[in-house]
């Protein structure tokens, strides 16, 4: 009751608030619509918390600037890597060969003995297989790459596994998502957990749900990684964010990917 | 419990009131001079050559709410049987609160079939966003739009 | 080497209006922009023409200035009347251009 009572109190000053900046009336309906494949159970993808013209963008393959990457990575999936070889020469159809693997990551990794995201797993390929060298996490090849696969999870639903040598991973993933950090020492609950739907300065808080990863963000300009996103949350909360590919932000991202089970994949998404 | 959450309220109201000082500012800008609508309505003048515009015959569809000022979907239609001698030449866009007042022209031809386009713009600030019309008879027509525009996303 | 992306249909009556949707990469660079470590303008560079063709005749065309979102939409119409191609061209102020063509068949 008394948490009641306090969540209440968020919400309230929040909304207040968001009149103060100018533009109490954006928020987001948050009564009771249907949002279709975009929400299950109570979780909804980021997807719902836009504008309409920002989701109409994403909802056309020819207005959505994401697809240009998408278009890059399907021509190099048959670009043959320093030793010959290209992805096609494993994986001919991707269609079928990469259905369901963006929705499934990130994994526990036998070899590693840890968490692997798919941007790894892409570079273990480029590197083991095709003789070429590691991609960082956002650079072209890797968005290009990273939202092609994305594409072949469309509408898929998010469904990573957290049991068994991924658990204890889960696990610390979970506490990364509780623990307060930053010169504002906040947690990435405080905002995506308890105040979704609710007005930061002109923003409108999402769930954090990662289902539209690589997601073309009008902000960014072009696509952009999951963990360039947990950056930028990090530094938002004044806190020293994590390198891309860091074990922190890989189990975070393993947390954060289960949070939004049973969502769509709906990359190469957009966002604001 | 609750003690830990009021105390994150407070945190809270100091990153809002923190950093409202920036809302001025949009990615892909300087906060250098602006457009005003009187430089606005020079450039007007310059591009249709002080033709008389009267009000109307063209729709300007953008946000009541631009929801980030870096990517801002605009459409644009004017009423036309688009015939050789009846056609839409040009249509003008331009800011009354960007850096510069120049925004883009479309140039329709009869082969166009209709006036009609569609493209995504910056916008600083929340503003008049002035749509002119040039018809092939050299009558001009203009309406405005106002946008609010607001900071576009949160975290880096 | 900027890549576009046209969709411009395959087939249409005589008569028909077809709405053709293009996309192209490109950082549209404003010039008001600074570098946030060396605190320098960065020089403007963006696409500044757009053209669309038939058969070689220009039926539409945009001049586009800094305000024009980074990898540039844009959408309009064409009145079909008989079978050819189109020919969509975006020129770089650097004098860099990039093309793509489309056919189109009118029953």
């Amino acid at each position: 009751m008394e948490n009641e009572k306090s969540k209440l109190g968020w919400k309230l000053s929040s909304i207040a608030l968001g009149s103060v900046l100018m533009i109490g009336a954006m928020a987001v309906e948050v009564i009771a619509k249907d949002w279709g494949k975009h929400q299950v159970d109570n979780r909804r993808s980021g997807y719902t918390y836009m504008t309409d013209e920002t989701r109409a963008v994403q909802d056309d393959d020819f207005e959505n600037p994401g697809m240009l990457w998408v278009e890059n990575g399907e021509s190099l999936w048959s670009t043959a890597g320093a030793n010959g070889k290209s992805c096609a020469s494993c994986h001919a159809d991707p269609d079928k060969d990469m259905k369901g693997v963006s929705v499934s990551y990130p994994r526990y990794d036998k070899k590693l003995g840890k968490i692997i995201t798919l941007e790894q797993m892409v570079n273990r390929e480029l590197v083991e297989k095709m003789g070429d060298k590691a991609e960082k996490f956002d650079s072209k090849k890797m968005l290009s790459l990273m939202t092609f696969i994305g594409t072949k999870s469309r509408d898929m639903p998010v469904n990573v596994k957290i049991d068994g040598d991924a658990n204890p991973f889960f696990e610390k993933g979970k506490a990364f998502y509780y623990e307060r950090r930053g010169q504002l020492d906040m947690s990435c609950a405080n905002c995506h957990e308890d105040n979704p739907g609710n007005m930061i300065r002109a923003n409108t808080l999402s769930e954090g749900q990662i289902n539209g990863f690589p997601t073309y963000r009008l902000k960014w300009q072009k696509p952009g990684s999951v963990h360039r996103r947990f950056k930028g949350c990090n530094k938002q909360v004044r806190a020293k964010p994590y390198k891309a590919g860091s074990d922190e932000y890989s189990n975070l991202e393993l947390y954060v990917k289960w949070r939004g089970r049973g969502l769509p994949g709906e990359t190469p998404a957009v966002r604001n | 419990m609750t003690k830990l959450k009021v105390d994150v309220l407070d945190r809270r109201q100091f990153v809002i009131a923190s950093g409202a000082g920036a809302a001025a500012i949009i990615a892909g800008f300087s906060s250098a001079a602006h457009a005003t609508p009187e430089t606005a309505a020079e450039l007007i003048k310059k591009l249709t050559n002080s033709a008389k515009i009267a009000e109307g015959k063209i729709k300007i569809d953008l946000p009541e709410i631009a929801e980030n000022g870096n990517t801002v979907p605009v459409k644009v239609s004017v009423e036309s049987p688009m015939t050789a001698d009846n056609y839409v030449k040009t249509v003008h866009l331009v800011s009354e609160g960007n850096p510069g007042p120049e925004i883009c022209s479309f140039h329709f031809t009869p082969m166009s079939g209709n006036a009609n386009a569609a493209t995504r713009l910056r916008l600083a600030r929340t503003q008049n966003v002035v749509g002119i019309a040039e018809m092939s008879d050299g009558t001009v027509y203009m309406s405005k739009t106002q946008v609010k525009v607001t900071i576009g996303g949160c975290g880096g | 080497m900027a890549k576009a992306r046209v969709k411009a249909p395959k087939k249409a009556k005589a008569g028909d209006i077809v709405t053709i949707k293009t996309l192209v990469t490109h950082k549209m660079e404003s010039g008001r922009r600074k570098n946030k470590k060396t605190g320098k303008l960065i020089p403007r560079h963006i696409i500044d023409k757009f053209t669309a063709k038939f058969n070689g005749e220009t039926f539409f065309s945009s001049d586009w200035h800094g305000a024009i979102s980074a990898n540039p939409y844009m959408s309009f119409s064409f009145k079909a009347s008989k079978s050819g191609e189109f020919e969509f061209i975006w020129h770089d102020e650097k004098g860099e251009i990039t093309s793509k063509k489309s056919k189109l068949t009118v029953a």
